[in-house]
């Protein structure tokens, strides 16, 4: 039998709140997404600041995890735009320095190095300054942001954007930069006897494609992420007229974006699988096409041409899919005629990987198959005791939302073995329910529901935007298209909470429900009892909500699937049965609170 | 009540009817009676018996009297015909609504004070000339309107909220729509929508004058521990005497029992009425016998529920009087002012 739904269970109402579960830094969106509906701009920054260090840049970059788990689109065409809205904190802000942390100046004592100065290592430092630990962070690139700055084209995300959330994060106190060093020496670096070593290096290495006339064509054959940096630097500033992006991920996109803007003019992004088995992000794909940039799709590089040691193009083998007898998926040749696509240079984008030519393999560090080091996954930790990784250098390229979610528990395992404690050990996170209730129908919560349709970001215009490769492309929402999109979000947080003793079975609540979410039925098991609700409950992902018996002898099911959480069932409550009930998690960060003693 | 208009938005694989509606489209605006009301629930089921009949919402007529049950119409239907008559008067608007337009389905809504106090005689006389339609008291048996006064239907011997006991002999709506002749009496609780919904499934599809007295708990004044019409005395003192599947022509027949225990009938409209006895003795199709059966059970302290009486031949008012088979709205200057020969011929009749 379906078992009661416990009354206070913070995983129980943490994963009703979809967005802020898909976070990998658990965010607590709703909360934000009110305050910036409110006006609050610097106290949404806030919140997002503490969760996930660095909003006004991932309000421009993330891949945004949560928007796929956002309940508005299971309701109607789109998700809550949750990413565009942390960018419409991040810009209306203001001054929050009152609000930041002040520097510390007592120590701790500790003293914790580094490697390099991206996402990874950054949100660590932040964690641990304010603790009084002293933080060395070490760096080959002369300015700090990893990936961030050397990869992330400044017409997706600017440079003052870059520099101000570095900047919170350094003035913390006790954070020394040392930009242009190289550790080439894992061995040596702990010879210097700081008491934890935190390494988030990144996956610095561009994979390479090695096919007939690479190194003929070599001049005019660049890899994605390196000249990416180059252009990010300085280093280059001119691309050929016609380009072609082999590869179709994120890097891609912005490597053809990127060469629009130096230079290219017949520019194409060609790649081996189908378009929509890209990895790139949808919304990455479509801004590359909307800057002319086709997509040709099912072709595999065979050969760079070359005359006279220069590059004249690229030949592909055309594919098609074909499913092996287990229903696999495979790319064989489709029988056309291979396709010769002239250009002047090449950018290579095929994938990125991890590099660890600088740690030495005796120090008790595991290699996988892979040559990577073993990484747990709850602790951050490694083979070798005091050594801990994060961002892509912990489990390959991922994006900056999963390297600050590294950086919490590294920095938190960091703490604890600086303290001495069990790192297995983790702190729960805070949770708080509480009734919004204000008076009869009233509730702390805007509970009419928008029927607005996802707003679209202001861009600039296109002939304008492809000028110049440091203009921001994106002009991000204006307070009032903010508002509009911020109504959208539905509450989750908001919970609906039923105390089985209140209950006079009189069904108001069911008639009401918009959703029909709400069913009074004889218990069963879950797979039974998810057929024969008001509303079949076929979305397994989502939890039933099941009160204890009531006096009919029926249970009160709720399918959290697709609520809206307008407390329509609370207003028509006659008798307080439901109560519309923020709860709040919040995760706990290094620090007093997560201590286990 | 509440304050913000329920959401437009719905279950995204909420089922569509053959008339491409869903059970939304069958809603009226946002109710302002009490929270929890059992009026509300009843407003709920009448949305749902509409949906899965495929009525049009434009062939439905619903009129209604004064009281709280009575301003509920505004609740369900909002694209169908109403009329908000004076105070006890919905069964004479009705009535004449009906014979100026038979093609209509017709749906009284009223309490227990608009139809057992004030429109007490327009309630029988409606009754007794078989007017087609479904007439649905929503009954809690206290004036809650006007704060919790008994009603004609409160019980002898119950008691009020502030304690004060009601000397007066209640009235049974069903023992009395069975007196007046009603070819289609039943009895349900707003609080069970698995009974109600098949009821007013069958009501509007009955032909001839339909009875359904739905006890319908007041939270506000009479949910209390004194009360014959609360939501735990009617739970606890309920008997169904059977349980209803209507089955339209259109659907397989799915539900069926063993063999001596169900009833199947037929509809004058086709469909097929198909009753699970529940009370192994009860006959619905005998007046007398439910006549006697409801006295024997009330005299228990009992609430017989279910599907009381049925008469699926009946006949109504306008095969009594004769009316022709157009609508007499549709009758056009020529057929009403036949001219002077027709006139003649009529006159020679009666010498």
């Amino acid at each position: 039998m379906l078992q009661q739904t416990r009354a206070v269970s913070p995983d129980y109402f943490h994963k009703v709140v979809d967005c802020q579960w898909a976070c990998p830094a658990h965010t607590p969106v709703p909360e934000y997404i009110r305050l910036i509906a409110d006006g609050r701009y610097a106290d949404a920054y806030m919140i997002n600041w503490k969760s996930n260090v660095f909003p006004g840049i991932l309000g421009r970059t993330c891949d945004r995890p949560c928007e796929p788990a956002c309940r508005r689109g299971r309701v109607e065409d789109e998700p809550v735009a949750i990413c565009r809205l942390k960018r419409v904190a991040a810009d209306n802000k203001g001054d929050v320095s009152g609000q930041m942390p002040a520097p510390t100046t007592a120590r701790n004592g500790k003293r914790i190095a580094m490697v390099g100065a991206g996402p990874a290592s950054l949100a660590v430092a932040r964690d641990l300054a304010p603790l009084g630990y002293e933080i060395v962070i070490y760096d080959a690139e002369t300015a700090s942001g990893g990936m961030i700055r050397s990869q992330i084209p400044r017409f997706r995300l600017p440079m003052e954007v870059i520099d101000e959330e570095v900047d919170f994060i350094t003035r913390l106190g006790g954070i020394e930069l040392r930009m242009g060093q190289r550790i080439d020496s894992l061995k040596g670096l702990i010879a210097e006897g700081y008491d934890a070593i935190f390494v988030g290096s990144g996956a610095p290495r561009g994979r390479e494609l090695d096919i007939p006339g690479r190194q003929e064509a070599a001049a005019n054959v660049h890899i994605g992420i390196d000249w990416l940096s180059s252009v990010s630097f300085g280093h280059v500033d001119r691309i050929g007229r016609r380009v072609i992006v082999l590869g179709g991920g994120n890097t891609a996109m912005d490597c053809c974006r990127t060469s629009r803007r130096l230079g290219g003019e017949d520019v194409k992004v060609i790649v081996r699988s189908g378009f929509e088995e890209m990895k790139a992000s949808p919304w990455e794909k479509e801004d590359a096409m909307h800057e002319d940039i086709p997509i040709l799709n099912m072709r595999v590089p065979k050969e760079f041409t070359h005359k006279d040691g220069k590059l004249t193009g690229v030949l592909f083998e055309v594919v098609e899919v074909q499913y092996d007898d287990k229903g696999r998926r495979r790319l064989v040749p489709s029988g056309a005629p291979d396709e010769h696509h002239e250009c002047d240079d090449v950018l290579v984008a095929v994938g990125q990987e991890n590099a660890f030519p600088w740690i030495e393999r005796d120090l008790g560090i595991t290699f996988d198959e892979w040559d990577v080091p073993k990484v747990d996954p709850v602790t951050m930790g490694c083979g070798l005791p005091g050594v801990f990784f994060g961002g892509d250098a912990a489990f390959g390229p991922k994006n900056i939302i999963w390297a600050v979610a590294h950086a919490h528990e590294a920095a938190i395992s960091i703490h604890k073995y600086c303290q001495g404690e069990d790192l297995h050990q983790r702190p729960p996170p805070d949770f708080s329910l509480v009734s919004q209730k204000m008076g009869i129908h009233e509730w702390s919560y805007d509970n009419d529901i928008s029927n607005d349709r996802r707003y679209r970001v202001p861009q600039r215009d296109k002939a304008e935007a492809l000028k110049d490769v440091r203009l921001e492309v994106e002009l991000g929402f204006n307070p009032t298209l903010g508002l509009g999109e911020a109504q959208r979000c539905l509450n989750c947080d908001v919970q609906t909470v039923f105390a089985d003793k209140l209950c006079i079975e009189c069904d108001a609540c069911v008639d009401i429900c918009p959703m029909d979410c709400i069913t009074f039925t004889e218990v069963g098991e879950e797979d039974e009892l998810r057929t024969r609700l008001n509303a079949p409950a076929t979305n397994t992902t989502q939890d039933l909500y099941v009160s204890g018996v009531l006096p009919t002898a029926r249970v009160m099911v709720k399918d959290e699937d697709v609520c809206l959480h307008c407390g329509l069932c609370a207003e028509r409550c006659p008798t307080g049965a439901w109560d519309m009930q923020k709860s709040y998690v919040e995760m706990t960060q290094a620090g007093a609170a997560c201590s286990s003693r | 009540m509440t304050y913000i208009l329920k959401p437009r938005l719905h279950h995204p694989q909420l089922p569509t009817n053959s008339l491409g509606y869903t059970r939304r489209d069958y809603e009226g605006s946002v109710s302002t009676l009490c929270a929890g009301c059992g009026h509300d629930s009843i407003s709920g089921a009448i949305i749902q018996a509409c949906f899965e009949l495929e009525l049009p919402p434009h062939r439905v007529a619903k009129l209604s009297g004064i009281g709280c049950s009575s301003k509920t119409p505004d609740y369900f239907l909002g694209n169908s015909h109403g009329f908000n008559t004076v105070h006890g008067r919905m069964p004479s608007v009705l009535t004449g609504a009906n014979l100026a337009n038979r093609e209509l389905i017709y749906l009284g809504v009223s309490g227990d004070g608009d139809s057992a106090s004030i429109g007490l005689g327009q309630f029988a006389h409606a009754i007794r000339r078989g007017v087609n339609m479904l007439y649905i008291v929503e009954n809690n048996g206290v004036y809650g309107l006007t704060k919790g006064q008994f009603s004609a239907t409160s019980d002898k011997g119950s008691k009020s909220k502030r304690g004060v006991e009601n000397h007066d002999s209640g009235i049974d709506m069903v023992s009395l729509a069975l007196q007046m002749g009603a070819t289609y009496v039943a009895r349900s609780f707003s609080g069970d929508k698995a009974q109600l919904v098949p009821l007013i499934k069958a009501g509007l599809a009955h032909k001839g004058a339909a009875f359904i007295d739905c006890i319908s708990p007041c939270v506000q004044f009479n949910n209390h521990n004194g009360s014959t019409k609360s939501f735990d005395y009617v739970r606890e003192h309920n008997e169904a005497v059977n349980r209803l599947d209507v089955i339209s022509h259109r659907d397989p027949i799915k539900v069926d029992y063993a063999p001596g225990q169900t009833v199947r009938v037929q509809q004058h409209d086709g469909s097929i009425l198909s009753l699970h006895k529940l009370a192994e003795l009860y006959n619905p199709n005998n007046r007398a016998q439910a006549l006697g059966y409801l006295q024997a059970r009330q005299a228990r302290g009992q609430i017989v529920t279910g599907l009381l009486f049925v008469d699926p031949g009946a006949h109504d008012l306008h095969d009594s009087v004769g009316t022709v088979d157009t609508p007499l709205n549709q009758l056009t200057e020529r057929e009403l002012v036949p001219g002077q020969a027709a006139l003649d011929r009529i006159n020679a009749g009666f010498r």
